[in-house]
């Protein structure tokens, strides 16, 4: 393979367009089909036995009555899912995860399944299966659970990243640090040095569409699986080591996807799934109700977070240091670590240490989330940047801009930039009429930056070319946010024909070679580059077939604005031959004409943005309301603006969720108190204003296009702009997410307490 | 599961009396439906009181308003008179669930349902409004207040169904209002709630008052104390800081996913001070 994917200065035609998206009129209709739209003949109703208890040893399970149930055609516990993860811990935590072996780790955990003949057969089975549970002291809570003391959740945790190896264990996982220079020289030469904790509770990714799959395990040993995800190759991977299978004997088929957000790239209920079915030897459907979305799938950390942030007089910082104590649920992850590498990611610092700890605790394993880790770091920092701008005197935009990142910095977490669109999202902040808006009384201003690494990863595409000049692309990242209409942008360009020639199409995994999941803001940036690749090997196939048409070397045909053209003077009279024209003749010229490429696309470009937010609050009762909002971010180059724009409203609007009123609320008893949609609360429509965009475009050069990902970096400023809002229209600097009206109003009852105490003590002091 | 629908009150109450295991009352079902979906309650029989004619009209007489257990709360705000003579009520019914739930929910459910936080039982206990009782031993009329006993309990014996409410005829110079707390704009249940019912005199000072708090105690509250600061004054300044303090003091409120007793208190005295001055301004004060 031999392909460039350099930046390449070009004009375009396709890509930059809005045509309407090829999925659409499914989606409205109905007629698109999601996860639990796939049925087979014969299948049965899977549900899941869960843990009421949020930490307790399975001493016994008895599914003797389940069995005898009559309709019931499987009941599984972990025997039925045998270790076979062989030394592999993060595989066992997986499995470990989809069905509990030695203890429950929390409310929700599953224990037991079964499979039956309808709904209200499997409902009963799980009612007559005896579980026998010793209840073990729990916590749920990331600081308590950090304490020496805590009811310890697994034995076998020794805190890794120390100097010393720990002689006891405990909750913390791991510690890591990143940074570079001397803070402490740092914080001695600052003028003014604010230090402040934060906390952020836990939130749910909150897709619409539950977790949902069929499986199919054929006597023969061949499996299937239909399911809602946003990797099906992983998802294969993880199930056949899971179930003991060869992979290739595993073909998983994506369904439509009804947001993922991260929450689709783990496995859940699908290894549960294929060892009903291979046990009831019929296909099973198994279907997550919302409550076990909520206590079983999802979340992100819920976090600890202290910033120390030195600045001289003149507003240059001089050091930087956060410790940030991450919740993991009860395995092992890296997700302080993540926070601990973006937390300080936006500016240009010579003194910075960031230290994470990986804290377990007992709720549900913590998953990804958009940019998983990042929103909360830039929380705690951007909410410090902004007192710190006040004590300097200087405006919260210029000093950023004061002390953004740059071509050429050495970002916090090791690498040395390229060029980065921090400064011109903030200068495009300071420049838009949204900052000179009025503000009325109760009402405040705030603002953030964010970032984001993005991923690129293994990719594979073909590209095939029909005999009616019709081209079809098969990808194997599975479209969670426009990527099969930017894509057919992609290959529309590169190959110079209309847009409504190309369809896209997600590929399963027996049509494919692997594929990474859409994470990590790949999708468009890797398959695009894929596609490119695969493209131009069509166009070497195609220029082939037109020499042969033409019986000339093909070395004598160049390719451009989709026809062949034969170069030279001595052929002015052959006239150009269309894609089309080639594609006809393609039965005789040596048959069907393909491309395809497979790569490891490197050089994702990293993402930076700026939020504006606007809020009033009620300071009788702590409501508030998001009044304008505006998102201004570096896409490299948005292939398909709609959906680009449609990505930075989508990650402000969740962020506005989180910020405002989302949260996990666990009672004393370990339970979740809000596992539905009533009292987890995401935003309603009428929540929020028209979200404004500014697409800034900033070329990635490591990519032909200049495309960078554009999905996650959204959600990074948007709690932290939106608290700088609340903090500026109350008065009151908001440490706590979310910032709903009970805490809003307790920290203006405090401060208002705080006042009045001042002001007697002043009185006597006079 | 067994699913009727009676066409007489009569006979839905003779099948309800009669009936052995669990029964449930279905009407627009909001609340049944979603508890059955939800796996929490799966009644032996259903009684479907739609097709019984009478319980889904709004009689308008000389005393008042009947309003039949089957009417949706989305005709409640589609009836001019009712909603001129009694806008708090029909805001409060307006308030619940969703524009597609608010087609199907009615008041008599969200009073049946018993949830301390129902967004029409406050207004309606602020109304004065009754519930017509039909059961094996005949008819009675009882106050809104006396139905629910405790969250998910009513007083409703075996074999009872409200077949309606009745709200009066209006006074002149008469106003109600209902608000709740909820941290979204729609689509949520109440945090705390108060509804507010004036009647003024002739100069324009309050007369006679109800003031009733919603998601403040296991059941509505009916606040004796609150009313009694408003009757005699024309909602100044200080006569709402007292309604506040008292409403705040009347709360028997709990600790919850959706608010904090400090919370819920503080909330109750706002909202209360502010449906107060919505009814005064309805009732034509100034």
């Amino acid at each position: 393979m031999n392909f460039d994917p350099r930046l390449t200065n070009r004009s375009f035609t396709s890509v930059g367009t809005r045509p309407i998206r090829p999925d659409g009129i499914d989606k409205v209709t109905g007629r698109a089909r999601y996860g639990a739209d796939f049925n087979m003949a014969g299948q049965l109703v899977g549900r899941v036995l869960r843990s009421p208890h949020a930490h307790a040893v399975i001493r016994g399970i008895d599914t003797a009555k389940a069995e005898a149930l009559p309709g019931v055609k499987a009941v599984i516990t972990a025997a039925d899912l045998p270790d076979l993860t062989n030394g592999d811990g993060a595989l066992y935590d997986i499995l470990d995860n989809c069905i509990a072996r030695k203890k429950a780790l929390y409310d929700g955990h599953a224990v037991a399944a079964v499979a039956a003949i309808d709904a209200r057969t499997a409902r009963q089975a799980l009612k007559l299966i005896e579980v026998d549970y010793e209840v073990l002291p729990h916590v749920t809570d990331v600081d308590e659970a950090f304490q020496h003391g805590a009811p310890l959740i697994n034995e076998a945790i020794f805190t890794e990243g120390l100097e010393e190896k720990p002689v006891k264990p405990s909750n913390v996982h791991k510690r890591t640090q990143y940074g570079h220079g001397d803070i402490h020289k740092g914080f001695s030469e600052a003028d003014f040095v604010i230090e402040r904790s934060f906390r952020t509770e836990q939130t749910h990714q909150g897709y619409i569409e539950p977790h949902a799959c069929v499986a199919s395990v054929s006597s023969d040993g061949m499996a299937e699986l239909w399911v809602c995800t946003q990797g099906p190759f992983v998802y294969r991977q993880h199930c056949a080591q899971l179930l003991g299978m060869e992979a290739s004997k595993l073909r998983v088929t994506s369904s439509e996807i009804g947001g993922g957000f991260g929450g689709k790239t783990h496995v859940w209920a699908e290894p549960v799934a294929l060892a009903l079915s291979r046990k009831a030897g019929r296909p099973v459907k198994l279907v997550m109700t919302r409550d076990e979305v909520f206590r079983a799938s999802g979340p992100t950390s819920a976090t600890s977070i202290d910033i120390k942030i030195g600045a001289r007089k003149d507003g240059t910082i001089t050091a930087a240091e956060a410790t940030l104590r991450y919740s993991c649920g009860p395995y092992a992850g890296m997700w302080a670590e993540v926070g601990a590498m973006t937390a300080f990611a936006c500016y240009r610092l010579d003194n910075v240490r960031t230290v994470g700890f990986e804290v377990l605790v007992n709720r549900p394993k913590t998953a990804a989330y958009r940019a998983p880790s990042a929103p909360m770091a830039a929380f705690a920092v951007e909410s410090t940047i902004d007192e710190l701008a006040g004590k300097v005197g200087m405006d919260a935009v210029d000093f950023r801009i004061k002390n953004a990142a740059q071509e050429g910095t050495r970002a916090s977490y090791g690498p040395v930039y390229g060029p980065i669109g921090i400064g011109p999202t903030l200068e495009a902040v300071k420049n838009h009429p949204h900052m000179q808006a009025p503000l009325k009384k109760n009402q405040g201003r705030g603002m953030a930056c964010g970032f984001w690494f993005n991923f690129g990863g293994q990719t594979c595409v073909d590209l095939n070319i029909g005999m009616d000049g019709s081209v079809s692309l098969a990808v194997g990242t599975v479209d969670v946010g426009g990527s099969r209409a930017s894509l057919s942008l992609v290959a529309a360009e590169e190959l110079g024909i209309d847009y409504a020639q190309v369809k896209a199409i997600v590929a399963d995994t027996s049509s494919l070679g692997y594929n990474d999941m859409t994470d990590g803001s790949r999708g468009t940036f890797s398959s695009s580059m894929a596609t490119i690749s695969a493209a131009r090997n069509a166009i070497k196939v195609l220029r082939e077939r037109a020499a042969q048409m033409w019986d000339i070397p093909a070395d004598d045909v160049v390719w451009e604005k989709g026809h062949a053209l034969a170069k030279g003077e001595k052929y002015g009279n052959l006239s150009p031959l269309s894609l089309k024209e080639i594609a006809a003749q393609s039965g005789t010229t040596g048959g069907p004409i393909a491309g395809h490429s497979e790569l490891v696309a490197d050089g994702a470009g990293v993402s930076f943005a700026t939020h504006i937010c606007d809020i009033e609050v009620d300071p009788e009762t702590g409501a508030t309301r998001v009044l304008r909002y505006t998102v201004v971010q570096d896409a490299g180059k948005a292939v398909h603006p709609t959906y680009v724009e449609g990505q930075y409203q989508g990650g402000a609007a969740q962020g506005i969720g989180w910020a405002l009123n989302e949260e996990y609320i666990y009672g004393k008893d370990g339970r979740l108190q809000n596992a539905g949609f009533l009292d987890y609360r995401i935003p309603v429509c009428s929540d929020l204003p028209m979200i404004d965009t500014q697409i800034l475009e900033i070329p990635n050069p490591n990519h032909p296009y200049g495309i960078r990902g554009v999905g996650e970096t959204s959600i990074v400023p948007p709690l932290a702009a939106i608290a700088n809002a609340v903090s500026n229209a109350v008065g009151v600097r908001m440490t706590h997410i979310p910032m709903s009206p009970p805490r809003i109003l307790a920290a203006l009852e405090a401060s208002t307490s705080a006042q009045k105490s001042e002001s007697i003590f002043g009185k006597h002091d006079a | 599961m067994r699913y009727i629908r009676p066409l007489t009150i009569e006979d839905a109450v003779g099948q309800l009396a009669g009936s052995p295991g669990t029964a449930a009352i279905l009407a627009g079902g909001s609340d049944l439906l979603v508890r059955m979906k939800g796996g929490f309650v799966e009644p032996e029989l259903i009684i479907d009181i739609k097709a019984i004619a009478a319980l889904s009209e709004i009689r308008e007489t000389a005393e008042g308003f009947s309003i039949g257990a089957a009417v949706p709360c989305a005709v409640l705000g589609e009836h001019k008179s009712l909603r001129q003579a009694w806008p708090g009520v029909v805001e409060a019914a307006k308030l619940i669930g969703s524009k597609q739930v608010q087609g199907r929910c009615t008041i008599v459910g969200n009073l049946c349902n018993a949830s301390p936080a129902a967004d029409s039982v406050p207004a309606l206990v602020a109304a004065s409004a009754r519930a017509v009782v039909a059961g094996p031993a005949g008819k009675r009329t009882i106050a809104v207040e006396s139905v629910p006993t405790a969250p998910g309990r009513t007083s409703l014996a075996k074999g009872e169904i409200i077949e309606a409410i009745l709200l009066d005829s209006r006074a002149p110079r008469s106003g109600d209002a209902y608000l709740r707390f909820i941290p979204r704009t729609e689509m949520d249940i109440a945090v705390v709630s108060a509804g507010v019912n004036l009647t003024l005199d002739e100069a324009g000072v309050v007369k006679t008052a109800r003031v009733a708090l919603g998601a403040a105690a296991p059941t509505v509250l009916l606040v004796a104390d609150a009313a009694e600061v408003l009757v005699g004054s024309r909602l100044d300044e200080a006569t709402l800081e007292r309604l506040a303090k008292v409403c705040a003091g009347a709360c028997r409120p709990i600790d919850d996913k959706r608010g904090t007793i400090e919370f819920r208190r503080k909330v109750a005295g706002v909202l209360a001070g502010r449906a107060a001055t919505a009814a005064y301004q309805r009732a034509g004060g100034k």
